[in-house]
């Protein structure tokens, strides 16, 4: 159990600046999931408070001590990798012994803690068994009871499930999840994947281009993305973004071909002919045949309660909405729940509040 | 997945067969049929005639302290060559391995000696452990060390095995390498992360990885150590001084080419070939049945 502050750390491969100064606190038994598209320095800062990578600069406490320039023997954690990592020489029962042995632990102890973790992961019958006569889900387990044995002060998972099909991806996450709570270790989760980074985690750190985007609850980030980015990434399908133009007094915005959408939750600074950016999303638009936004549906994804319609405005911007039950019009006309829209500045992206 | 290939009839595949029957045939199955022959034989003085003698040879051999003490030096070369042949070439290995400037240039610098032809390399060490004129054998001679390798026994063995083990140690050094490569780096890094030191990581995971490709290279090494070290003891020593460094390799060409003493050289030739046909079943029995991945 402890407490994980990331202070200022940033890292440079050569010339090329991967993370550019990351700030976070994260509070004792609380799981933050990292979420960024690829390439966005995500495993990099993973890796530097694991003390596998060391940063150019800033500083990693783990308890209020710092780390930084401690092996990753003497921090105390435990990490689950994207390809396992299973000593491929041992059977299950030493490859999650294998810490507890290192540390010097009487041979009753080890034998006691794998099977309580063994237990808790049901692979009690798998301990004699070496890796490779494993399926993936079976040593996706293992990575996992090897990390709780330890029981170390942080956990940290390197995109754990991408290599699981999506049914066992879906099992893996909530069992994650459930043992991350029932064990209130302090975990580090990295993922590109958004739906999982929503379900699991306790706060969100966006990352883009080696910049926490945003950091906040996955509610926050999804109601009140920090930017465009943010917003497009969270989320699915994507949310929609259409140019537009605040109006006299800034409490509505004008879309190209002229409609005007009220902003309900308050007027924005700037006022008439401010250029914004709004983001609408898809569930929040809905059937208005009498004034909404024409679009020329180009394909219908029927998932059975809902329809997901994607298509485009007569001046070429595309636009998804998701519809309550069948739709099969070619054509169809939609307007926002009101008090739904995201207000974007046109040229930065950043979010703009009333 | 295998692929077969089905033929109509067997006259195709047995033409295509045939080059490499008839090289294995002219110089493996004759020779060695030869050698079983003669080592029943037994010639007279001046070579015109022979008569049968069953298993003399053999049982002469088995008594004769000469023979026993090539026995004895070979198990000494060999286990010494394989031993300090392994042992540079894992220590190289891993060191080429991290990530360092020029490893490529490394890489290829230790990779040359096998290039080397084994004449050639007796005499480069010839010039570097020469009491008179070698840059080690004269540096030995400087702090007091009494160095004559051609009077010396211990000496000239030790030399020879530094030799022989160092025209090996780039064929080993390849394998490990290549064995040390396909170890996942995240593996590597679960064990750091699990507390393992660097020594320990090497000994508990790196090293048991790597068994395959040691106990394979070992096999490979005691061949080299039996059979294919003539050229080095020959450049180097000829077996002396006295018998110090004759091996039973070199003690077949002393009796047969030498001595022309054929039934007797053809004997141990026969030998021989038991420990290498020994050598190779063990070999494919294990690899079939170690490989972790």
């Amino acid at each position: 159990m402890a407490s994980l502050d990331i202070e200022g750390v940033t890292k440079s491969f050569g010339a090329t600046k991967v993370l550019h100064g990351i700030d976070l606190a994260i509070r004792d038994g609380e799981m933050v999931v990292i979420v960024g598209a690829s390439g966005c320095g995500k495993s990099t800062l993973l890796r530097i408070v694991a003390g596998l990578e060391s940063p150019t600069g800033g500083a990693v406490l783990i308890d209020g001590v710092n780390v930084t320039p401690l092996e990753p023997a003497d921090r105390d954690i435990a990490m689950v990798f994207q390809t396992y990592a299973l000593y491929p020489h041992m059977s299950v029962f030493d490859n999650m012994a294998y810490g507890l042995k290192i540390r010097g632990l009487p041979k009753d102890e080890i034998r006691r803690r794998v099977q309580e973790a063994a237990d808790l992961l049901s692979i009690g019958q798998l301990l004699d068994r070496k890796p490779r006569q494993l399926s993936g889900g079976q040593r996706q387990r293992v990575a996992m009871g090897r990390a709780i044995v330890r029981h170390p002060k942080l956990f940290l998972f390197d995109e754990p499930l991408s290599n699981l099909d999506a049914k066992l991806r879906v099992q893996m996450r909530a069992e994650i999840r459930r043992l991350q709570k029932r064990l209130s270790v302090t975990s580090l989760f990295v993922t590109h994947d958004q739906v999982e980074a929503m379900t699991l985690g306790d706060r969100l750190v966006v990352m883009h281009e080696g910049r926490a985007a945003q950091i906040g609850t996955p509610m926050e980030v999804w109601s009140k993305p920090a930017d465009t980015y943010v917003a497009s990434f969270i989320g699915s399908p994507a949310m929609n973004f259409l140019a537009a133009t605040l109006v006299e007094g800034g409490a509505a915005a004008r879309l190209a071909n002229g409609t005007v959408w009220p902003l309900t939750d308050g007027a924005r600074a700037g006022g008439e002919g401010r250029p914004v950016t709004i983001g609408i999303r898809p569930e929040h638009l809905m059937p208005d045949p009498a004034a909404g936004l024409l679009i020329a549906v180009e394909l219908a994804e029927p998932l059975g309660s809902e329809t997901v319609l994607h298509g485009r405005l007569a001046d070429g911007t595309t636009l998804t909405a998701r519809i309550a039950g069948v739709a099969t019009a070619e054509a169809i006309r939609v307007s926002p729940e009101p008090g739904t829209l995201h207000v974007f500045d046109a040229e930065t992206g950043k979010r703009v509040v009333p | 997945m295998r692929k077969k290939v089905i033929f109509r009839g067997v006259a195709l595949p047995y033409l295509l067969l045939l080059p490499q029957l008839l090289i294995t045939a002219v110089f493996f199955f004759w020779p060695a049929g030869m050698a079983v022959w003669q080592s029943t034989q037994r010639e007279d003085a001046f070579g015109l005639s022979s008569e049968f003698v069953a298993l003399e040879n053999f049982t002469d051999l088995f008594r004769d302290p000469i023979y026993l003490n090539a026995a004895w030096n070979t198990a000494v070369f060999s286990t010494a060559v394989a031993a300090l042949a392994l042992g540079a070439a894992l220590f190289l290995a891993v060191q080429a391995d991290k990530q360092i400037r020029a490893a490529g240039l490394y890489k290829t610098l230790l990779i040359w000696p096998y290039a080397v032809a084994p004449a050639l390399a007796a005499v480069l060490w010839l010039f570097i452990f020469h009491p008179s004129i070698g840059l080690v054998g004269r540096g030995f001679a400087a702090i007091g060390i009494n160095w004559d390798y051609r009077v010396n026994g211990g000496q000239a063995m030790t030399m020879v095995i530094i030799a022989a083990a160092w025209k090996q140690v780039s064929y080993n050094f390849i394998f490990f390498l290549a064995g040390l490569q396909s170890i996942p780096t995240s593996v590597l890094e679960a064990a750091a992360i699990d507390g393992a030191r660097p020594m320990r990581r090497f000994w508990t995971v790196i090293f048991p990885l790597l068994s395959p490709t040691a106990f394979f290279l070992l096999v490979v090494n005691l061949v080299y150590a039996f059979f294919d070290t003539f050229g080095v003891i020959h450049a180097l020593t000829r077996g002396g001084p006295g018998n110090a460094t004759e091996t039973l390799i070199y003690k077949v060409y002393v009796d047969g080419v030498q001595n022309l003493n054929f039934g007797s050289s053809a004997a141990q030739s026969v030998i021989l070939m038991v420990i290498v046909i020994g050598l190779t079943a063990i070999q494919f029995r294990f690899i079939e049945r170690r490989v972790h991945y």
